[in-house]
């Protein structure tokens, strides 16, 4: 029998609020422990919780972009578990009445489009984090995370393979990051993801038994955990066995999964509507003032690279994969209207710089003023763009421009017709029977005598220049 | 409505809650008569009423998205049986490995 897979997605995105989701506490990440709490919080009795008006901002515009429906009347719920990183006993979430409802994302997996449904966003908080000590026989607790806004968003079982997976995740991250909602990286757990998987016989509607997988830390984890559980999955089935509605983790050492130990096998969170908080009212006039704030989303702005800057559909997709990096190429676009040029540049010399120092673009030493001089050099023949590589890693570890390195080097290369004719002469003249073969017809030979010309200045002549004043001398 | 010795034992269990055998009973008997006593609300016609999550009729009491200063490291672990490194101490949660 032949399998498909089915797959959803719930994925739970930190929203870049300054404060907490229900208390004034700060956010940030790598604080000494327990140093971002309050009594809200900490679950102190007596304290209570008020919401933070720009997560729920946050929340209606990414909704927005998901192309979802916007409730109007949401209720916030308590979640019921114990752990010792939940300190209330309770979680604040959305149950049945979540912010978001009934969305898309569009996406285009090896060349064919595909559609993902989502089927809901929703508002909650985050737990804080426990550390396991190897000895002692305790564990530690730090609960500055605690409270952090989450937005948790669900994908309909509509992904059929790990690729897929990969796809859905990398848009939606991009349009997280650019709806500057979320920083997007899954190392430091900002971006968390948690793949339903299930198999069923290709032709049923029914879906089958599906597995949970947690403990997902990277995009090559999310490929290599999906693909990893759809083949055990498969043996299982093919061999006649069951699967079990579990979740399970992903060991990254063993590269596979494996059941989760878990006394609360069945939840029962018992969920109710929490007391602490008044209901929230979001109208269509808020609404609409939320989505005059959206910036182009990274699908439009692809498309508006191909068609405005006549990019190829991968030079655009590279460009785009980021706000920053995009802003960075129209920023040099506006001073030097050479788009494929700059493309070319960004994507091989900058990118392998800024990807080795592990340096996001908006913090590159290279800045597009800069960048721009370089490019504008090679532009108008001042020098080889080989050279421009040459000084490009020097730009990006020193202070000096362009054109100063372009001077201490004496890259300049050699265009003053005069100069050029003298060594072409020479060249013409100690290969005589080359150019005997050129003007009987042979007219790939140019090439060596182009390059005879290049030895000849050291590299430092204008290959075009010369090709130009070559053919001219040889017609003669 | 009657609750079972089972149904208190599994509510019990969900709240963390220890309970002899005369706990168990006495609140099997506590439970169902306040069950049953709820139950009379079934009686009233809720046709065409919407649920209602608050009793308050207030909506949208937000605050802006800024950091307040509050309780120091200290204090937050201040009041903990057991801690270390400003962190909580607590038994060790079984590994997940």
């Amino acid at each position: 029998m032949t399998f498909e897979t089915v797959i959803g997605l719930e994925v739970h995105a930190q929203l870049r609020t300054q404060s907490k989701m229900f208390c004034g506490c700060a956010t940030e990440f790598g604080r000494a422990p327990n140093s971002q709490t309050c009594p809200v919080c900490l679950g102190l009795p007596g304290s209570l919780p008020v919401i933070n008006k720009r997560a729920v901002e946050m929340a209606i515009r990414t909704g927005l972009a998901l192309n979802c429906s916007i409730r109007s009347t949401n209720i916030f719920a308590r979640k019921h578990y114990f752990y010792p990183d939940l300190p209330k006993g309770y979680q604040i979430s959305q149950y049945e009445e979540p912010i978001c409802e009934e969305g898309w994302i569009d996406l285009n997996v090896n060349g064919s489009s595909k559609r993902v449904r989502i089927c809901r966003a929703h508002l909650e908080e985050d737990a804080g984090k426990n550390i396991h000590a190897n000895e002692g026989g305790h564990s530690y607790v730090d609960l500055n995370r605690t409270g952090t806004p989450l937005l948790e968003i669900v994908t309909e079982p509509d992904m059929r393979s790990a690729d897929e997976v990969v796809a859905y995740l990398k848009s939606l991250r991009d349009l997280l990051v650019y709806l500057d909602v979320c920083d997007g990286n899954m190392e430091e757990g900002n971006l968390r993801c948690e793949p339903n998987i299930s198999l069923r016989p290709v032709g049923s509607e029914t879906l089958g038994t599906k597995v949970e997988l947690k403990n997902i830390n990277s995009f090559k984890n999310v490929k290599d955990s999906v693909e990893y559980e759809v083949k055990r999955q498969t043996k299982v089935l093919t061999e006649g066995g069951t699967i079990h509605q579990e979740t399970r983790l992903w060991n990254i050492e063993l590269g596979q999964t494996a059941v989760m130990r878990s006394k609360e096998a069945a939840h029962d969170y018992r969920y109710f509507p929490d007391p602490d908080l008044l209901p929230l009212s979001i109208n269509d006039e808020w609404i609409d003032e939320l989505r005059g704030t959206l910036q182009e989303l990274p699908q439009a702005r692809q498309q508006r690279f191909i068609t405005e800057h006549g990019l190829p559909e991968y030079d655009a997709g590279v460009l785009t994969s980021s706000r920053e990096l995009a802003d960075y190429f129209e920023a040099c676009v506006k001073q030097f209207a050479e788009p494929k040029t700059v493309s070319n540049f960004m994507m091989g010399e900058l990118l392998r710089e800024l990807n080795q120092a592990g340096t996001p673009v908006e913090s590159s030493p290279v800045s597009s003023e800069r960048l721009v001089e370089l490019l504008k050099l090679v532009h108008n023949g001042t020098i080889s763009l080989k050279a421009a590589k040459e000084i490009f890693p020097e730009m990006y570890t020193g202070e000096k421009s362009a054109a100063q390195l372009v001077d201490e080097k004496g890259l300049q290369q050699v265009s003053d017709e005069g100069a050029l004719e003298h060594m072409i002469q020479e060249v013409l003249k100690n290969n005589a029977a080359q150019v005997d073969q050129y003007r009987g017809g042979k007219e790939t030979v140019l090439g060596f005598i182009v390059g005879q010309v290049m030895k000849a200045s050291k590299g430092k002549a204008n290959p075009q220049k010369v090709s130009e004043l070559l053919k001219r001398a040889l017609s003669s | 409505m009657k609750l079972s010795q089972q149904d208190v034992e599994y509510v019990a269990d969900l709240a963390r809650l220890q309970v002899s055998e005369t706990e168990k009973e006495q609140l099997s008997h506590h439970l169902s008569s306040i069950l049953t006593y709820m139950e009379e609300l079934n009686q009233v016609d809720t046709e065409g009423v919407s649920p209602m999550a608050s009793v308050v009729s207030q909506a949208n009491v937000l605050r802006e998205d800024e950091v307040r200063e509050s309780v120091t490291q200290e204090q937050a672990v201040g009041n903990a049986p057991a801690a270390k490194d400003g962190m909580f101490q607590v038994p060790k949660i079984i590994s997940d490995r």
